[in-house]
């Protein structure tokens, strides 16, 4: 593990942060950019494991932030996906741009 | 170069490559299971960094439950065997530009800063000096096991998280409350 830099890592991380948000600029369906959103969370937990590894391998706040982001995704994900059952409900699509009125 | 730093590479790889093949897959099925993966390969990149606790919530949480429940929601909503429309081209060319763009920039950036070996960070035009730990950091490194982050996590001394503990599990009923009120039928006479 010592051999590599914290710099690879951060550029994995970085790649797959630009990646989501590529998903994020050309999907117009509701549930692929829930996942482009998901890939983005990881990066960021990537980056917070790897700069508690390298930098401050005496301390556990890393890890604390991590896990709240994980359960922040679970419950992001949760209130996301009833959001998307609601308008396929109302509008038949999950298309972003045929849900063109917010009150049914 | 050792066997670990090949498993990194490799690990880096499958992670990268799943993750565009999530984004880019015109089939929204086989976008989930590829988004499965490279949550996967991210589980595979936290045992490579020794943080067996967190690749283990990774797995149950992650792969476990959201992309379950993602699946789930595709068969709630569409036929999954359906092509996805294609990108607009033109908004696909510029989004392409713009992540190439933050990409580079955001490399720029990294490149401007050493990361000393243990927990020294330089700026530029900095000399490494000394901010957290001695070199060596390896040395004092606390374990990471489950006991002691659990002990941390619950404590209620000086560097305890008992506090956004007990407001995330208010955020977690408050969620699962919501989508109840959310995703429940309304009845025929009240529309």
């Amino acid at each position: 593990m010592s051999q590599i830099p914290l710099s690879h890592i951060l550029v994995v991380s970085t790649a797959l942060f630009f990646i989501g948000m590529y998903g994020l600029f050309t999907r117009r369906n509701m549930i692929t950019m829930l996942m482009s959103v998901e890939l983005i969370l990881n990066s960021v937990n990537i980056n917070f494991v790897a700069f508690n590894k390298y930098l401050y391998p005496d301390k556990l706040e890393g890890v604390f932030f991590t896990l709240f982001i994980i359960a922040i995704a679970a419950a992001e994900a949760a209130v996301a996906i009833a959001i998307i059952i609601n308008l396929y409900r109302n509008f038949h699509s999950i298309d972003v741009e045929d849900a063109g009125e917010m009150k049914f | 170069m050792s066997a670990s730093a090949v498993i990194f590479y490799i690990l880096s790889f499958f992670i990268l490559t799943t993750g565009l093949l999530a984004v880019t897959s015109r089939k929204i099925f086989r976008s989930a299971i590829w988004l499965l993966f490279s949550l996967t390969g991210i589980a595979g990149l936290y045992f490579w960094l020794q943080m067996e606790f967190i690749a283990a919530v990774q797995i149950v949480v992650y792969v476990g439950g959201i992309v379950v429940l993602i699946i789930f929601s595709i068969f709630l909503t569409q036929q999954s065997g359906k092509d996805l429309p294609a990108p607009v081209r033109s908004r696909a060319i510029f989004s392409v530009l713009a992540v190439c763009a933050g990409f580079i920039l955001t490399c720029l950036m990294l490149r401007q800063y050493a990361f000393g070996a243990a927990g020294t960070i330089a700026g530029p035009g900095q000399s490494v000096a000394g901010t957290g730990n001695p070199a060596g950091g390896a040395a004092l490194a606390v374990d990471v096991s489950v006991g002691n982050i659990g002990a941390q996590l619950l404590s209620t001394s000086e560097h305890g998280y008992v506090l956004p503990f007990e407001v995330i599990s208010i955020l977690l009923l408050a969620a699962m409350i919501g989508c109840i009120v959310i995703a429940i039928k309304t009845k025929p006479e009240a529309k």
